[in-house]
């Protein structure tokens, strides 16, 4: 059953085309990995589709469970149980732990809010009454970020990067909570630059240059993606030509 | 009798526990206008209200050396619409000597209702002491309080203050602290506020750092909304070497509100340093997404971020 399908959806931030016409359907209860190099477009998808206040996509439509939220506004998808765990999460001044997982919780039991750390691999006792601000770390702040939208069991979340800034012994974590979201019945779009990462997904699109290059096996996306992409040199929209010859390319492999 | 108990209603109201009015370990006293409506002493605290025309004047004294465990309650208050409060502090905390003071000042039902406070601190050398302000002011507005404390520290001592009004409107707020920081010593004093309505706040907080190696800290949180206005100026000198200073001062804007910050640092010694940041702005977007992905609408993820920030 597809959760979310996404129709020629474009952006426009400040003159510069970031989407164009991208297209994107999600099975329910997979994870879906979308990879591509920095300046893709990939996090801009990720505000796009949970109406972030600047990422009005001005065409195209985004269904999610079968109805047409590309109007709601982001608290309604919310609702609905479409979330977002930020690349670099905001830092809340004044906030415990406790509190700010507990926020997207409909049942906002202190059992469940650990349950939600031990998720994450953080210890309940250490972190529940700790503030969300720059007394954590980055990496701390990132699981703690994972552990409210493991709370919020929400229907599908999207994960922009979450490996980022973690470092390389802690990259088998990440992928096992990915996992462990999944096995709790949530649908993953999981954001990341990593092919690595991107393995631990059921299905991978490759994103260049806002729009949908490739899909299939994250194994054959990821390996055309480490040996024939190149690192945009600048954030530049391909020409049509362009993007014919991507996509004719593409067709052959 | 009556008073008392609505004195501690009020008190309960602005989120102390009237039940440590009964513990004979912890200190108190309640001051309703110009009367003295209770106190408990401990060993080694001294406490001398006298009431005046319009309020009381308080000799506090804890001797030399003494500790005083438990922090000392102080509750003033007028619960009439209209009256007028002054409170004259004189305390000294001698050497080697430590306190925390929790003064609740409660107005609930304020529609012309004064509060002056002044207050003259010595602390001591290898002294602490703690002062803690909570206001509880009604929903009408008709307070205005204007609050000044001298502070002079001694030699290895510490001296914190902590003054907050959030439940309640503000009503006209005006708070001067001045403080003198010998060797070694440290200051730390915060103000958290919350206007709306047509409130007015200013708040002046310094901290002078006149004692080799002294340590000061001013951090200030304000938010208003709607019409209230807030003016915050905190200010560190440092004059002695090795004085160390920052000022850290937050204001959040929203409506027709307005907000103005004005750090100053003076530093006229060449191995003494003060820092200061300061922002004034609306709450960051990104925050307010961040929960409001979670399923809060927009004012209910601005009320929480201001709430934390002023907790």
């Amino acid at each position: 059953m597809e959760i979310l399908k996404i129709e020629k959806i474009s952006l426009n931030l400040e003159g510069r085309q970031i989407l164009k016409d991208l297209n994107l359907s999600v099975e329910a209860n997979t994870i879906h990995s979308i990879l591509g190099a920095n300046a893709a477009g990939k996090s801009s998808l990720a505000y796009v589709l949970m109406g972030c206040f600047d990422y009005i996509s001005r065409s195209g439509r985004i269904y999610f469970m079968g109805e047409d939220i590309t109007t709601y506004p982001l608290q309604k998808r919310a609702k609905m149980g479409l979330t977002l765990a930020w690349q670099e999460p905001a830092r809340f001044e004044g906030l415990t732990v406790k509190d700010y997982i507990a926020v997207g919780m409909k049942k906002k039991e202190e059992v469940l809010i650990e349950e939600s750390l031990r998720y994450v691999l953080l210890e309940p006792k250490d972190y529940l009454e700790r503030v969300v601000d720059k007394t954590l770390s980055g990496g701390e702040r990132k699981r703690i970020e994972l552990a409210a939208v493991f709370a919020m069991k929400p229907k599908l979340a999207i994960l922009d990067e979450p490996d980022s800034g973690i470092d390389i012994l802690a990259l088998d974590k990440i992928v096992n909570i990915i996992k462990e979201l999944k096995k709790q019945g949530n649908t993953v779009l999981l954001i990341t630059h990593r092919d690595e990462v991107s393995e631990v997904a059921d299905k991978t699109s490759l994103m260049c240059s806002g729009f949908i290059v490739k899909e299939g096996k994250p194994k054959e996306v990821g390996k055309y993606f480490k040996e024939k992409c190149v690192p945009c040199p600048t954030r530049i929209f391909p020409t049509e030509e362009e993007k014919e010859k991507l996509e004719d390319q593409n067709a052959r492999l | 009798m009556q008073d008392y108990k609505n004195m501690l209603d009020a008190y309960t109201q602005a989120g102390g526990t009237s039940e440590i009015f009964k513990d004979s370990n912890i200190a108190h006293l309640v001051v309703h206008k110009n009367k003295v409506i209770g106190s408990h002493l401990v060993k080694g605290l001294i406490l001398e209200p006298q009431e005046t025309a319009n309020g009381v004047d308080i000799k506090l004294t804890v001797e030399k050396g003494i500790k005083i465990e438990n922090p000392v309650h102080l509750c003033f208050g007028v619960l009439p619409k209209e009256g007028i409060q002054e409170i004259n502090i004189k305390a000294k905390i001698e050497d080697g000597a430590e306190i925390k003071l929790l003064a609740h000042c409660v107005f609930p039902n304020a529609i012309k209702v004064v509060h002056k406070m002044s207050a003259d601190i010595e602390v001591g050398n290898n002294a602490f002491f703690e002062y803690t302000e909570v206001h509880f002011h009604g929903s009408t507005g008709g307070a205005e309080v204007i609050a000044k404390a001298k502070m002079r520290v001694g030699k290895n001592s510490r001296l914190i203050t902590n003054f907050s009004l959030l439940k309640g409107r503000v009503g006209i707020l005006e708070i001067d602290y001045d403080s003198e920081i010998q060797d070694n010593s440290i200051l730390e004093m915060t103000a958290k506020v919350y206007g709306y309505g047509d409130d007015k706040i200013k708040i002046r907080e310094t901290g002078r750092l006149i004692g080799k190696s002294s340590r000061g800290l001013i951090k200030s949180r304000v938010a208003v909304k709607e019409n209230a206005q807030s003016e915050v100026i905190s200010e560190i000198n440092a004059t002695a070497p090795e004085a160390r200073g920052h000022v850290d001062c937050i204001e959040v804007v929203q409506g027709n509100a307005l907000a103005r910050a004005i750090p100053i640092v003076n530093v006229t010694n060449e191995f003494a340093q003060v820092t200061h940041e300061a922002a004034i702005g609306r709450v960051d977007k990104k925050q307010i997404e961040t929960l409001m992905a979670r399923g809060l609408e927009q004012e209910e993820a601005i009320d929480l971020v201001i709430r934390g920030m002023l907790r």
